[in-house]
C-alpha cells in the first residue's frame, strides 16, 4: 500500500512494517550496547551474529556494514548506530557515510547549516536532478 | 498544591553531553552552544524548582524492540544513567520523586491517558543532555526528576495533538498533589535534524522558526501539525519535537517566552532552547 511519505526522498520511515522486518537485525545491533556483547561479536562474529535468526540479506549487510542496506533490510538508525559505534564510527561520520559525501564534506555542510530543504522535499525533485 | 509555573524546551543532542563529559565547551565548534545556555543556568538558579517533570524520548536504551510504550512514565526512586556503547555519562544519578510520579500515574490513567508505568528505568542521553545544558556540571543534580518517554522511534509517535492534550492532564494531575511544589516542565529533543540514509543531515531553520512561534503564541493550531509535515520539513529525526507539545499543554494558554536560542549545527541537528514562563 503506497504510504504518504514513500515520496520523502533519501529517507526510510520506520514503521511498523520497516520494524517487523528488522526485529532481529535490530536486536543483534541494540546488543552491542553492552561490553560483554562487544567483547563476544569481536571474538567471533559469524558465530556472535548468528545466534539472531536473521535473513541471509540482513546478515550480510551488518558483516560488511551496509549502512544504507541494513536500513532498508528493516534497520533503524538508533540501532543500526550501535553496530556503528562498535566499529568506531560517530553519528556524524555514520550520516557522512550514509550520504556518500564523507565525513570531511558532511561535516562542512553542517557547519554551514546543514542540508537545505529546498530541492530536498519531494523524490521528484531527486529524479529531476539525476535526469539533469 | 503543587504549582507548575514554567517551561524549558531543550534539544538534547547526545553530542552535547560528550562536549560537557571532555570539558571542550568553548571551542569553536561547541563554544557558541553552551554560550547560548549561560542564561538559562541563572535562570534555572533563581527560578529553583522544587522538581522537574521532564518529557524526553528513550534511543533503544530502556525499551529496545521488544517493548514500545508511547507513554512510559518513571515512578522509580532513582534512574541510573545508562551504558549507551560508550561506557555511561559520568553524570549524577538522577533522582525521582516517587510519591508525585505514583500521584500522576494514578491521575493520568483516571484521566484516560493508560500510560506504562517503569518502576525500574535507566536514563539515556534523552534526559541527562538536557539537565546538563540547564545545570551545568553539579555534584548532584539540584532537585528530583519525573520521566516521562514517549516513543518517537518506531513510527507513528503519538501525534501532537494528543501531547498537547496529555500535557494538560499533566497539569491536573500535579496540580491536585497536596503538597505545595513548584514544578518545571521539561520538553526536550529536535529540532529538525535527519540522522538516517541519504538525506541526513537535513537542517529546516526557517520551519523550526515557524514552529517556536506557534509553540508560544498558538499552540491549539501547533499541534494540529500532521506526521508527514514533521517528516517532510523537519527530517525523520525531527518529529521528536511533538514532545515540545506536552511541556506546552502544562503550560498557560498565555506564556511569557523569557529566552530563546537556535544554533546550527551540533552534530547533524539544529540545537533549539525556549524558556516560558506562565503569564
Amino acid at each position: 500500500m503506497a504510504k504518504a511519505y514513500d515520496d520523502i526522498p533519501g529517507t526510510i520511515v520506520f514503521d511498523s512494517e520497516q520494524a517487523a522486518r528488522g526485529y532481529h537485525l535490530n536486536q543483534f545491533c541494540i546488543s552491542l550496547r553492552l561490553q560483554a556483547n562487544r567483547d563476544a561479536y569481536k571474538a567471533d562474529p559469524e558465530g556472535y551474529i548468528d545466534t539472531f535468526p536473521m535473513t541471509p540479506e540482513q546478515r550480510t549487510a551488518a558483516l560488511t556494514e551496509d549502512w544504507l542496506g541494513l536500513l532498508e533490510l528493516g534497520g533503524n538508525i538508533y540501532y543500526t548506530s550501535k553496530l556503528a559505534a562498535f566499529h568506531g564510527i560517530n553519528f556524524q561520520e555514520l550520516a557522512g557515510l550514509m550520504t556518500g559525501m564523507g565525513s570531511t564534506d558532511y561535516r562542512a555542510m553542517m557547519v554551514s547549516g546543514g542540508r537545505s530543504i529546498d530541492g530536498n522535499r519531494y523524490q521528484s525533485e531527486w529524479d529531476e536532478n539525476d535526469d539533469g | 498544591m503543587a504549582k507548575i509555573t514554567s517551561g524549558v524546551a531543550c534539544s538534547h543532542v547526545p553530542a552535547l553531553g560528550v562536549a560537557s563529559d571532555k570539558g571542550i565547551t568553548e571551542d569553536d565548534y561547541y563554544g557558541p552552544i553552551f554560550k547560548g545556555f549561560e542564561f538559562s543556568k541563572k535562570w534555572m538558579a533563581e527560578e529553583k524548582p522544587d522538581v522537574i517533570f521532564l518529557v524526553y524520548n528513550d534511543h533503544c536504551t530502556a525499551f529496545d524492540a521488544r517493548v514500545i510504550p508511547t507513554f512510559a512514565l518513571g515512578c522509580a526512586s532513582e534512574y541510573q544513567p545508562a551504558d549507551e556503547g560508550w561506557g555511561p555519562r559520568p553524570v549524577p544519578v538522577v533522582k525521582g520523586h516517587r510519591d508525585l510520579s505514583a500521584h500522576i500515574a494514578q491521575s493520568l490513567v483516571l484521566d484516560e491517558f493508560d500510560i506504562t508505568i517503569m518502576n525500574e528505568m535507566e536514563v539515556d542521553h534523552g534526559l541527562t543532555v538536557p539537565l546538563t545544558m540547564m545545570f551545568g556540571q553539579p555534584e548532584e543534580w539540584p532537585c528530583p526528576v519525573v520521566p516521562l518517554a514517549v516513543n518517537v522511534v518506531q513510527y507513528p509517535a503519538p501525534h501532537g495533538r494528543r501531547c498537547y492534550a496529555l500535557g494538560k492532564a499533566v497539569r491536573r494531575a500535579i496540580e491536585s498533589y497536596g503538597e505545595d511544589l513548584k514544578v518545571c516542565v521539561f520538553g526536550t529533543g529536535g529540532m529538525s535534524h535527519q540522522l538516517q540514509h541519504q538525506r541526513a543531515g537535513l537542517i529546516n531553520a526557517d520551519w523550526d522558526a515557524r514552529f517556536m512561534d506557534l509553540l508560544v503564541n498558538d499552540p491549539e493550531f501547533g499541534s494540529q501539525i500532521e506526521h508527514i509535515e514533521y517528516l517532510r520539513e523537519a527530517g525523520s529525526e525531527g518529529i521528536e519535537l511533538v514532545m515540545w507539545y506536552v511541556m506546552r499543554g502544562a503550560l498557560n494558554e498565555q506564556v511569557n517566552e523569557v529566552h530563546r536560542f537556535y544554533h546550527v549545527p551540533a552534530s547533524n541537528t539544529a540545537v533549539g532552547h525556549m524558556i516560558l514562563e506562565n503569564a
